[in-house]
């Protein structure tokens, strides 16, 4: 029927690859193809389903929303103060406009407003499976794990040298970002499964000792507690005020430590020193600096968090190297920096090259040595099965958590280093599934796939039953508490967070990333209704091709290598639907438009399979 | 139609034009036709033309009169001024516009009621009396308004959606302008933007009465399969004897296609169109070439599209009527009362 169609094509192909060379059509029936296109939820390490979430506190249903965080991510008032919100920088709403929606703060708001949830929380069943099973330290890996195996029936020993649950969470993060209260609660939740037995202040000395209690599995969450040191003259007699990072945190946190110095410097550029820079500034520290070796762009220490540290007064100084601690009267009085600048070698990496002006000393009372975290397993036996790397790492594998003793796994900063909560979270639920597949004689190595469903949207001709309509609000500040009483009090919490007005109003930036676009081939009649309406070019009719070349000539060139282009079989003319997902607001124009409904917005709600207790062939 | 009004957020790598506009500043409200009509992507090609000729959108006016497609300038060119005339008028209200003030842009947007029905007559002294305008007739074959009658330019025998056929003889409004003396005659296809963007562009280039008529399916009336405007017929029959370009600027230019299926053609103010041929031998300059073309592609029941009348020695009213370069909302009190003595040369002279 087309024959003057393919003759008019004829003189366009000698500018075009040939039909039939060009990509295959999109399988959307693969849960990674739309779970990419929600970029929050993919980049979550617990792949928390975020957008899900984000319209129920819209709904102004907290406890719903908080019960959706704490399935995922088990800890949503303490993540909502304290994540490292890797979801935000791949929020899509950051590409369309200035910033991202504030996520993390809104999980906040579900954690503060929600009711009482005791009634949605699982329950150990009384008859239990007859396993056992050891968690080392009580962090938030462990308290994963024990939440995940509890309500299967399994036995939770849970062993940590402190007094309280937490591990990090409490010993290192200040109270004033982060509540004791808070703490207690969410670690409360898990405790109060029941079938956890919590043998707190024991410290586990000895692998093989732990090995002949005949536990049937035991996990490692000991977290990376050995702070670094630096090792330059002057550090051993200056010592005495010269404190390392971390357990000058957890020596706050457990009231040992109620003062330091009126000057104070701490060394180090990651969100440790902020930690530790913010609390000096409480316990009578006026005159705080923060020093880098660094530059202040390359500091590790998340953008807001050094936002946070410069809005107390604390300046950050960069390209500083320190060389040695001063003394004065046997005590310590300052420390000696280089001047350093960054230079590409002739290789093309970075290198921090000195200046060769002349070196500068700080006078302070007290250094904090914040410049990294290691692990430390002096007490695990080297004859023991578990093998480690030349970096004096246990092998672990990375998606069973299993090491290289079949009975022995590790999750959170004890498996691959320090990295932040939300990945020991993520660690815990695959260790959790695969203690509980190890416990049933299953293979660990075969992973339940995740559950996913999705359901069209619409409700009557103009009608989605998600809200579509696109709010052009900035992002939107979480208000502080009057420096005045927060530099004063170290317990006052800093954030008070977003009330629920402004959190209604942050809510409705999020873009609905999981309400997907999902287009029917054999319903579209190319009438280019889509194409004209759409507000950010996503869509184009054109002759398939190679995925780099089809890139180049679409309404807007797809450059964001990141995010797949969605592409449909041949259409009647010979040619393809293909969606840029990258800069897609799902605001449904699209489907509104189509009069044939070849598009439809349908919800895309993808839930991670966690330990479930039975064999594959029997999951729900 | 939606209820949403269009989000203001656009792709980040949008292009902008010369003068600083992104395609989005060319657009309008949110249409309300029905869902996947062809007029909503004529709206969209008349954006994109303007957008790509940089347009400075006050300097056009966009005239209608009644009908689905005379709605449509409410959704492109919100920042230009716009007439909304009685049903069939919009010709008259143009060409008075373009009397008084010669400097804007004119772009009559009309449907085939509008203009094959109870304008015809206005459609026909405005195109034989050369108005610098573009006249974009938007085609359905149907009255969607009140609707789905079989318009004037229903092709006898196509069928309603209730499935009764259509007895009367259409008018065919390409070979009626080009009989009346427009100097820019094409035809093209809501749903084929890449020759109707360049059609537009280069209508609105061209100085004198240019015409398109584009085939738009209805797709609430005119879009099932006894139609000869659906979607999937036109499709089906479109013979488009070119492809054109728009060569911007007046430089002497050097082709380096194949010859013979790629000419360029001069027009009478020095600038070019580059055609890429599809019919071989079709010349577009030959009024009686195109007209027998026309008649002898109709009998074999295809749709004759692309730029099919150019005449590159064009003038406009303003040239055969020698009025003022000057707008007359711009004449001042001197120019417009000479004062006694002329007004005495000018009775001597009648006497």
């Amino acid at each position: 029927m087309l024959g003057e169609q393919s003759a008019r094509e004829g003189v366009d192909l000698a500018e075009r690859p040939p039909v039939g060379a060009g990509m295959p059509p999109t399988d959307i029936r693969n849960p990674d193809y739309f779970h990419k296109v929600v970029d929050c939820q993919w980049a979550c390490p617990a792949h928390t389903p975020v957008p899900e979430y984000i319209r129920l506190i819209a709904a102004g249903r907290y406890t719903d929303a908080y019960m959706v965080n704490w399935r995922s991510n088990v800890f949503p008032g303490i993540l909502g103060r304290t994540c490292d919100r890797p979801c935000e920088p791949a929020c899509r709403r950051g590409r369309v406009e200035a910033e991202p929606v504030a996520i993390c703060r809104l999980k906040r708001v579900a954690a503060d407003n929600k009711n009482d949830v005791a009634a949605f929380l699982p329950k150990a069943p009384v008859v239990k499976n007859g396993k056992r099973v050891a968690l080392v330290g009580a962090g938030p890996a462990s308290l994963t794990v024990a939440r995940d195996l509890a309500p299967l029936g399994y036995e939770i020993v849970i062993f940590d040298s402190e007094r309280r649950g937490g591990g990090m969470i409490r010993s290192q993060i200040p109270r004033f970002r982060l509540p004791e209260e808070v703490i207690d609660e969410e670690v409360g939740y898990i405790v109060g499964i029941g079938n956890i037995e919590t043998r707190y202040g024991q410290r586990i000395d000895s692998l093989k000792a732990l090995l002949a209690e005949n536990f049937d599995a035991i996990f490692v969450g000991t977290g990376a507690p050995r702070g670094r040191d630096l090792e330059v003259p002057g550090r051993k007699e200056g010592g005495a005020n010269i404190h390392i990072g971390i357990d000058w945190l957890s020596s706050v946190s457990f009231g040992h430590i109620e003062k330091i110095g009126r000057r104070v410097i701490v060394l180090g550029g990651g969100n440790t020193a902020m930690d530790c820079c913010r609390t000096a500034r409480r316990l009578g520290g006026d005159e705080v600096k923060v020093v880098v070796r660094s530059g202040f762009e390359e500091m590790k220490a998340s953008p807001w968090e050094k936002e946070d540290a410069m809005h107390e007064g604390i300046p950050i100084l960069n390209y500083l190297v320190p060389m040695a601690f001063t003394l004065a009267h046997g005590r310590l009085s300052g420390v000696v920096f280089e001047k350093v600048a960054a230079k590409l070698d002739d290789k093309g990496r970075r290198q921090l090259v000195p200046t060769g002006e002349p070196d500068v000393t700080i006078e302070c009372d007290d250094v904090l040595v914040a410049i990294g975290q290691e692990n430390a397993f002096p007490w695990i036996e080297r004859d023991i099965g578990i093998e480690f790397d030349r970096w004096g790492m246990p092998k672990v594998d990375a998606n069973t958590m299993q090491s290289t003793n079949s009975k022995v796994f590790f999750g959170g900063d004890s498996a691959f280093g320090p990295k932040n909560i939300i990945w020991a979270v993520a660690h815990g639920h695959e260790a959790a599934i695969s203690i509980d597949k190890f416990c049933r004689g299953e293979n660990v190595s075969t992973r339940p796939p995740p559950m996913t469903t999705l359901i069209s949207q619409k409700m009557g001709i103009h009608e989605w039953s998600y809200d579509n309509a696109i709010s052009l609000d900035h992002r939107y500040r979480v208000p502080l508490r009057d420096q005045a009483v927060s530099l004063k009090n170290l317990k006052a919490e800093v954030e008070l967070g977003f009330d629920r007005q402004l959190g209604y109003a942050e809510t409705q930036r999020c873009l609905n990333c999981d309400v997907q676009t999902v287009f029917t081939r054999d319903l579209c009649i190319e009438c280019d209704a889509c194409v004209d309406i759409c507000p950010t070019d996503c869509i184009t009719f054109t002759v398939n091709g190679p995925e780099d070349e089809l890139r180049t000539r679409l309404q807007a060139p797809a450059l964001n290598l990141t995010q797949d282009l969605y592409v449909s079989d041949a259409l009647k003319t010979g040619r393809v639907m293909v969606k840029d997902e990258d800069v897609c607001l799902h605001c449904g124009l699209c489907a509104e438009r189509c009069p044939t409904g070849a598009w439809d917005m349908q919800k895309f709600l993808l839930d991670m399979t966690h330990a479930s207790g039975k064999p594959a062939c029997q999951r729900a | 139609m939606t209820y949403l009004t269009k989000p203001k957020l656009h792709h980040p790598k949008l292009p902008q034009n010369e003068l600083g506009f992104t395609r989005r500043d060319y657009e309008g409200a949110v249409s309300t036709l029905c869902a996947g009509c062809g007029h909503d992507s004529i709206s969209g090609a008349i954006i994109q033309a303007c957008f790509e000729l940089s347009l400075p959108p006050h300097r056009v006016a966009k005239l209608s009169g009644i009908g689905c497609s005379s709605k449509t300038p409410t959704y492109f060119l919100g920042a230009s001024h716009g007439f909304n005339s009685v049903h069939g008028r919009m010709p008259s209200v143009l060409t008075g516009a373009n009397l008084a003030n010669r400097e804007l842009i004119y772009m009559g947007v009309s449907g085939d009621g509008d203009s094959a029905s109870i304008g015809l007559g206005q459609f026909a002294h405005c195109i034989r009396r050369g108005v610098n305008m573009v006249y974009i007739v938007e085609n359905n074959g149907v009255y969607g308004l009140t609707k789905g009658q079989f318009s004037a330019t229903a092709d006898k025998g196509s069928k309603s959606k209730k499935g009764v056929g259509n007895q009367d003889s259409p008018i065919d409004m390409v070979s009626m302008a080009v009989l009346l003396g427009a100097t820019f005659v094409a035809r093209s296809f809501s749903g084929d933007k890449e020759q109707l963007v360049p059609l537009i562009k280069a209508a609105i280039e061209h100085r004198g009465a240019a015409f398109i008529d584009c085939i738009s399916p209805c797709v609430a009336f005119n879009n099932h399969p006894d139609s000869t405007k659906s979607y999937d017929y036109v499709r089906a029959h479109n013979e488009a004897v070119n492809y054109l370009d728009v060569i911007e600027g007046r430089d002497e230019i050097t082709l380096d296609q194949a010859p013979g299926t790629v000419e360029l053609v001069r027009q009478h103010d020095g600038s070019y169109l580059k055609l890429r041929k599809l019919a071989a031998g079709y010349d577009p300059t030959s009024k009686i070439a195109a007209m027998n073309y026309l008649q002898e592609r109709h009998e074999a029941g295809e749709i004759v599209t692309g730029l099919l009348y150019l005449d590159r020695e064009a003038e406009d009213m303003h040239d055969r009527l020698g009025t003022v370069p000057t707008p007359l909302n711009a004449l001042g009190e001197a120019e417009l009362c000479p004062g006694s003595a002329a007004l005495a040369k000018v009775n001597a002279s009648l006497r």
